[in-house]
């Protein structure tokens, strides 16, 4: 007994002494450590806590951006205000609610397929992995001039492949309400399925191969092995993925913003906040008002992954 | 605002000015000075203290490189003259109107860019301008009464000095017409008709262009003003008089008698589209600015564009014109600065006023007297459009609370190209709770 109990006293002992040398912090640790703490906390704190508070703040009260003392308190009078008189404010919760669901249904799982395929060593899956994570690093401008060319309606490419450019029949997939908004979508989703792509790709490269092998030989099929051992075995990318997945369509705002600044059927929260807080249609109750709402809804996602990732630490 | 301002500098930006021919102008100088605007403007400016010194700064919004070497060429003929110098801030056109809160609370240029209507009255009643009476005493003679007016704050008292403007109106192409047999209509009947001509000719009859959502307040500027007059466009532009009324939803009203001659696809287009569909002659006129001749590149397009004053609708004849002002305007502190005082006067002379047109001949100057010798026919007939005219509109976005024209009216015009409704309670509902946040 106490032979067998003595290597692992020992073992214990060894593990706990380094961990007692590291509480015993010298004067200069103190403060390296504190200022690798300190320095992001207080970037944290100026660039985000502060302005975050303070736009909550302002939401309540209406100011001419002026002077401080022209500040004065409104009340829920700008909530009232987004909620009963500001036309575009609830075609923005639909469409932002259509985006979170498009994304969710065709775009991630269209990436999903794309890094399952391209993780089967395919020849030239290289080239595949970078023309399809392209788009995720095109910059705004550039988005827009592509989409212009594909969707034009009188020289753009589908309204050419469909036969219809330059009659009265072409489709308006920019001017027309009711296309425009799967016209930006499908934009979207050219960028969201290359970016779970890749995170996927690596997700499905950490994962074990025996579990594979013990699948197979267990006689599952290709399907099985997949949903039923490989997929349940990527589950700290997915709750990455679902993050991502609801935090993208939020914050969905540069496609439909080189399309036209997020009017006429493109209505989205974050086209709203940005033409209500940037720029000379300014109104800073409003436009705080509409960053809080935004604010509130993201703490739901943010919420859901933290008490994943904390949860599991706990666990372990 | 600024959009359409926007849209006019960007155009002119790519008129006829040789890039090479303004290199050698400035020379490597041009580069180095452009970063230090750039400085200034985020530490709030170090201008030199002003008072009896004889130097002035002057921030410029006009960052392009045709209207910057015209300024340009503006100081230093006013140097030369004077012997005040003149140092020129330029900062990118769409940060110098974004900014403008910070910019007028800070520090400040002596003066700057800026326009007439709304927004020029606003920081006037706030107490950030200058009044210029004294500089309107020596030039006042130059300005017709009209832009006079335009030039007045809400006190009665004079802050701008006018530089140019650029009408808006109908465009349209002369050979066409004349194939056709077509002629220029003055009332509202006769567009009417000419309207309903074209289209059984085959032809767009109104050409039109709403993706980017203001160039539609051109229509319903000039539908205002026709149909209730000057006086009430301003009042409503400054919420003295309610949306929610049956003169305002008369001129949506009236409009939709246009509707349907006006370019169906309009929301998915923008001016340039438009310019090449006038161009390529699938369209009679287009109701804009005159900034769309500078899209014409082609000269014999270009020498084949007329103009013609929006017609008579009910009252008032045609006796306003909607011609946005761009001119300069002394901050607080440049007030105490006579040599900006001294500047803006110049400015104010038909002999400034060639200078920078001598660079910058896209637009019409603004003081009588003005050469008007290198005009194109196009250009007199615009001048005098203008001149005739009893009074001068600064089109929505800058007549209007800014927030008002982006974010309540371009939605609202939207939605009635698309379906021909609008709801004039909501747009009180909503001016109210803007106007009152101002």
């Amino acid at each position: 007994m106490s032979v067998s109990t003595n290597p692992s006293a020992r073992g214990r002992k060894a593990a706990a002494a380094p961990a007692r040398r590291v509480r015993r912090l010298s004067g200069r640790d103190k403060v390296v450590l504190g200022l690798m703490v300190g320095i992001p906390t207080l970037i944290q704190l100026v660039l985000v806590w502060i302005p975050t508070l303070m736009s909550v703040g302002l939401s309540f009260t209406r100011w001419n951006g002026l002077e401080l003392t022209d500040i004065k308190p409104a009340g829920v009078e700008n909530y009232q205000f987004i909620a009963q008189d500001y036309p575009p404010f609830w075609p923005a919760m639909q469409h932002n609610v259509l985006w979170l669901a498009f994304l969710a249904l065709v775009a991630t799982p269209l990436g999903l397929l794309l890094a399952v395929l391209l993780d089967q060593n395919i020849r030239g899956t290289r080239i595949y992995q970078s023309i399809f994570f392209a788009p995720v690093m095109l910059s705004l401008a550039l988005i827009g001039i592509i989409w212009q060319l594909f969707y034009n309606r009188d020289s753009g490419l589908l309204n050419f492949l469909l036969g219809t450019a330059g009659t009265p029949q072409a489709v308006d997939w920019f001017g027309d309400s009711s296309v425009n908004i799967w016209a930006a979508l499908f934009a979207a989703t050219w960028r969201h399925a290359g970016y779970v792509m890749i995170l996927y790709l690596a997700g499905l490269k950490g994962v074990d191969p025996t579990l594979r092998e013990a699948a197979q030989i267990d006689g599952a099929n290709a399907v099985q092995t997949f949903f039923q051992v490989v997929f349940p075995a990527m589950r700290p990318v997915n709750v990455i993925i679902i993050v991502i997945t609801v935090i993208e369509s939020l914050r969905a705002f540069d496609i439909v913003y080189v399309i036209n600044r997020g009017t006429n059927g493109l209505e989205l929260i974050s086209a709203l906040v940005i033409q209500n807080l940037v720029g000379e249609g300014q109104v800073i109750g409003i436009g705080s008002a509409l960053a809080v709402i935004l604010l509130v809804i993201s703490l739901i996602p943010i919420t859901f992954y933290l008490s994943r990732a904390f949860g599991k630490d706990k666990e372990a | 605002m600024t959009m359409h301002e926007d849209a006019l500098l960007r155009a002119s930006s790519r008129g006829g000015w040789d890039r090479r021919t303004l290199l050698k102008t400035f020379g490597a100088g041009a580069v180095a000075m452009a970063g230090i605007p750039l400085l200034s403007a985020c530490t709030g400016g170090s201008a030199p203290a002003s008072g009896g010194a004889k130097t002035a700064t002057f921030g410029s919004g006009s960052s392009d490189e045709v209207p910057k070497a015209a300024y340009k060429a503006v100081t230093d003929a006013f140097q030369k003259k004077s012997g005040i110098a003149v140092t020129t801030n330029v900062v990118a056109h769409n940060d110098f109107q974004n900014k403008i809160n910070t910019y007028l609370q800070g520090s400040p240029d002596d003066s700057f860019t800026w326009f007439a209507g709304y927004r020029m009255q606003y920081y006037a009643g706030k107490g950030l301008l200058a009044p210029i009476d004294d500089v309107w005493e020596k030039v006042g003679g130059n300005y017709s009464d009209a832009l006079k007016k335009a030039s007045t704050g809400a006190d009665g008292k004079m802050y701008l000095i006018p530089n140019y403007n650029y009408p808006w109106g109908f465009f349209y192409r002369k050979s066409l017409w004349t194939e056709k047999g077509y002629t220029v209509p003055t009332t509202f009947d006769e567009l009417k008709a000419l309207a309903t001509k074209m289209k059984a000719d085959g032809l767009i009859p109104i050409e039109f262009a709403d993706k980017d959502g203001w160039p539609a307040m051109g229509t319903f500027d000039y539908l205002n003003m026709r149909l209730n007059g000057y006086q009430f466009h301003m009042d409503l532009t400054a919420h003295r008089e309610s949306w929610d009324q049956k003169k305002v939803s008369d001129v949506f009203d009236t409009w939709k008698a246009l509707l349907p001659f006006q370019n169906p696809n309009a929301l998915g287009m923008t001016w340039q589209d438009s310019a090449k569909s006038l161009a390529d002659k699938k369209s009679g006129m287009y109701l804009l600015g005159s900034f769309l001749t500078q899209q014409y590149t082609d000269k014999a397009i270009a020498d084949d564009i007329d103009f013609f004053p929006f017609p008579e609708v009910a009252v008032e004849g045609q006796d306003a014109i909607e011609a946005p002002i761009d001119g300069l305007l002394l901050s607080k502190k440049g007030g105490q600065n006579q040599a900006a005082r001294d500047f803006l006067a110049y400015v104010g002379t038909p002999e400034g006023q060639d200078v920078y047109a001598s660079v910058d001949s896209s637009n019409i100057a603004t003081a009588k007297g003005a050469d008007t010798s290198k005009f194109t026919p196009l250009n007199k007939k615009l001048a005098e459009a203008i001149s005739g005219a009893k009074n001068i509109s600064q089109f929505f976005d800058r007549d209007a609370l800014p927030a008002m024209a982006n974010n309540v009216m371009i939605p609202a015009l939207q939605s009635f190209i698309k379906d021909g409704n609008v709801d004039v309670k909501n747009l009180e509902a909503q001016a109210k709770s803007l106007y009152a946040a101002q």
